[in-house]
């Protein structure tokens, strides 16, 4: 018996102790923690193979591929953690070419000391994650830092997939007249990891949106292959998403603040932080930028799916060379929604 | 949450925008200074000005908390944490300001400076209590509202006999402003619009004198967008029959005398200093606090002997003129070219309260369209 499935048989199933140096020194250890811990839970017929890399066939068409790095503070936040999140977020950038992903890799880096019960509950989220959307870890990487060194774990992931023929989605295509819409309520997952930041202490039941979004993408571009643009308004939230959109298609957008969905729980949360839910992070939803003959057809089959249930149209794309975002606001007054200067900072007083 | 849609309703804010129409007399102006950073914010962001009448115009005042320190403090603040080596710990917008040479905090911090971003000045007490071998500091900023928990934590330094912890205190009054800028800036506005926050502490009789000595009407309001019209339509209509009172638009949480129990713990731990720096306004009587004797194991000033040496303002940098509301942040040459919130020149682009990181943040649009 291993000395990792030791630990792991010691107490009822929960694995003790924590990652040493020797764990990312590329011997025994490491080959150990691969088989026990990232193995067990991730297995698939390409991981299995055991290689350095992992060999499919190629279809034809388009690929996409991302990257993305995942760090976060807490690691376990309520609606997720940095397992399952790393695999949403690389799906969703995935998906926002409107392609159907096909595989994902993940290198993790661990800090010395981290203890083993922690990584083995981030590792099953992982493959519950990839399971659940049907897009397996066919590759990965590990390596361990001194301790001081990292922030307990970093998680990249890439992913690949394919784009069907004729859609062509990107962010500079938005033209005056288009709709935009949104996929459901805006800063559920920054308020959900806030809420469990040490020092601020405020009560709320919201969790985290994290999801992957690959399954709505598809009926979405099924019904409206002309979907102009898609992407998923993560960090920066919906201010910062729309303002790169408008940069890269040089157009202005107009939103209408009564239109954008938001929870009580979370308008609330950020009244009492001095924050601005249009720059919360989200993690499960997606803004879409279509042709306005369509963007009802587009509403109503977005609505359909679990995912989408509070879809909204938001706003209008607008000629304006300067590529503002502007918003309407509740009481009819106009405002600009700006980039973000930094990161939200809770108020003073 | 009912308790901020009922004052952010789309019906009552189109009623009261009529109701201002109606009673704001086109023969004359009104300019009305919110003195507090919290209403500028919630004009702009709101778009509440889109509401008004045109002869109806908000001028922003002093009340940011940030953008009135003076460059020499901030300076002592950097000498404190590049110098003396202690753990800083401040709120997120204070490390941002340009202090001299256009060095900031957060500046210092990235060349190795221990600097800490903390929320409340407890989590400077729970650094203190979790770095026994450190000096840990916190830098104190902020007008009525923050001064309680300052003075609380003090409390709770001496009481826990900490050795390691002191605060920088910079706490100022905003009575004091309000009177300087009526006497010594004489600024050209009709009435006030009073932060709720800081009467929610010291009452609302405060402002009795100067309603009283200026023929100004204040009125005291909350921070929700509703709250400014109202307060708005409440000056206007004092401004139509000639009165000047102290109103209070805010009497869900204001009271005329304040909490007596917050005043009597910011009593026993800080006293008035004769004189202190804002920015913009220069040296005012009687405007901040520091720390009593009997605490003065705390006071940072006493134990690392600080000395704060006044120093300009950057070139250019019309600041000064805009705390006092003689200017309007796009009166500056380098609104928007040399100074955005990205890269600010001065404090009142870099906190989220001041004045013309509000008009470029939420506003641009009108320049732009003008
Ligand atoms: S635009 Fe910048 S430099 Fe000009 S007054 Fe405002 S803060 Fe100062």
């Amino acid at each position: 018996m291993s000395v990792i499935e030791a630990r792991f048989s010691a107490r009822e199933g929960k694995l003790t102790g924590a990652v040493e140096m020797i764990h990312g020194a590329g011997g025994r250890a490491t080959a150990e923690l691969i088989r026990t811990l990232f193995r067990r839970h991730l297995d698939n017929p390409l991981l299995a193979q055991g290689n350095d890399q992992a060999a499919f066939p190629v279809a034809a068409g388009r690929m996409v591929m991302t990257t993305d790095a995942h760090v976060i503070a807490p690691l376990f936040f309520p609606g997720g953690d940095i397992g399952s999140l790393a695999v949403h977020g690389t799906i969703n950038d995935v998906a926002m070419a409107g392609a159907r992903p096909l595989y994902l890799s993940a290198a993790f880096v661990l800090e010395e000391g981290f203890p083993l019960a922690d990584l083995d509950r981030i590792v099953a989220s992982m493959a519950q994650a990839s399971g659940a959307a049907g897009v397996p870890i066919v590759t990965g990487d590990t390596k361990v830092v001194e301790k001081g060194k990292g922030d307990g774990v970093f998680i990249t992931t890439t992913g690949i997939g394919i784009v069907p023929d004729g859609v062509e989605i990107s962010g500079d295509r938005a033209l005056p007249g288009d709709m935009v819409l949104l996929s459901g309520s805006i800063g559920d997952h920054g308020i959900a990891v806030l809420s469990k930041r040490e020092n601020l202490t405020f009560e709320t039941e919201i969790l985290s949106d994290s999801a992957a979004l690959h399954t709505l993408v598809a009926d979405m571009v099924g019904a409206v292959p002309g979907i102009r643009v898609l992407r998923d308004p993560t960090r920066g939230g919906l201010g910062a998403t729309l303002n790169e959109i408008a940069q890269q298609s040089g157009v202005g957008i107009h939103l209408d603040e009564a239109a954008i969905p938001i929870k009580p729980d979370v308008s609330a949360a950020c009244e009492l932080l001095g924050l601005d839910p249009l720059y919360i992070a989200n993690e499960g939803k997606l803004i879409a930028i279509a042709p306005p003959e369509k963007a009802q057809l587009l509403l109503a089959v977005m609505r359909a799916h679990p995912l989408a249930r509070d879809a909204a149209i938001i706003g209008e794309v607008k000629h304006d060379p300067h590529a503002f975002v502007q918003m309407r606001t509740r009481f009819g007054g106009n405002r600009m929604v700006d980039w973000l200067a930094g990161d939200p900072l809770p108020r003073i007083c | 949450m009912k308790f901020v849609d009922e004052f952010r309703d789309e019906a009552l804010a189109k009623g009261l925008a009529a109701a201002i129409a109606r009673e704001a007399n086109p023969a004359r102006r009104y300019s009305i200074m919110e003195f507090c950073g919290g209403h500028t914010h919630a004009i702009f962001r709101y778009g509440v000005q889109d509401l008004m009448p045109e002869n109806v115009g908000f001028v922003h005042g002093p009340g940011c908390p940030v953008c009135v320190l003076p460059i020499g403090r901030i300076d002592n603040a950097l000498e404190l944490a590049e110098e003396h080596g202690v753990i800083l710990c401040s709120y997120g917008d204070m490390l941002r300001v340009p202090a001299s040479k256009r060095r900031s905090l957060l500046k210092a911090k990235a060349e190795g400076a221990d600097v800490r971003m903390v929320y409340s000045v407890d989590d400077a007490l729970r650094i203190a209590r979790d770095n026994p071998g450190r000096e840990v500091l916190f830098f104190a900023i902020g007008f009525e509202t923050t001064t309680p928990p300052t003075a609380v934590a003090l409390r709770i330094a001496r009481a826990e006999g900490l050795k390691n912890f002191s605060v920088f205190c910079n706490h100022v009054l905003t009575p004091a402003a309000l009177n300087h800028l009526l006497t010594a800036a004489a600024v050209d506005v009709d009435a006030f619009i009073g932060p709720s926050h800081v009467s929610s502490v010291i009452g609302s009789r405060p402002y009795e004198y100067f309603t009283e000595t200026f023929r100004r009407p204040v009125v005291i309001a909350g921070f929700e967008p509703l709250d400014v019209m109202q307060a708005a339509l409440m000056a206007i209509r004092q401004l139509n029959a000639g009165h000047a009172e102290v109103e209070n638009q805010y009497i869900r949480v204001v009271t005329r005398e304040g909490n007596l129990k917050a005043r009597a713990i910011v009593d026993e731990v800080f006293e008035r200093r004769e004189s202190f720096e804002w920015r913009g306004l220069g040296a005012v009587p009687d405007s901040a606090l520091t720390i009593r004797e009997a605490y003065a194991a705390f006071d940072a000033e006493k134990r690392f002997s600080i000395v704060t040496r006044s120093a300009p303002d950057a070139k250019s940098c019309e600041c000064a003129e805009i705390l006092r509301g003689a200017k309007k942040p796009v009166d500056c040459k380098l609104f928007g070219k040399g100074c955005t919130p990205d890269s600010p020149v001065g404090s009142c682009m870099v906190s989220s309260e001041g004045a013309c990181a509000a008009y470029w943040t939420y506003g641009r649009f009108r320049r732009e369209a003008a």
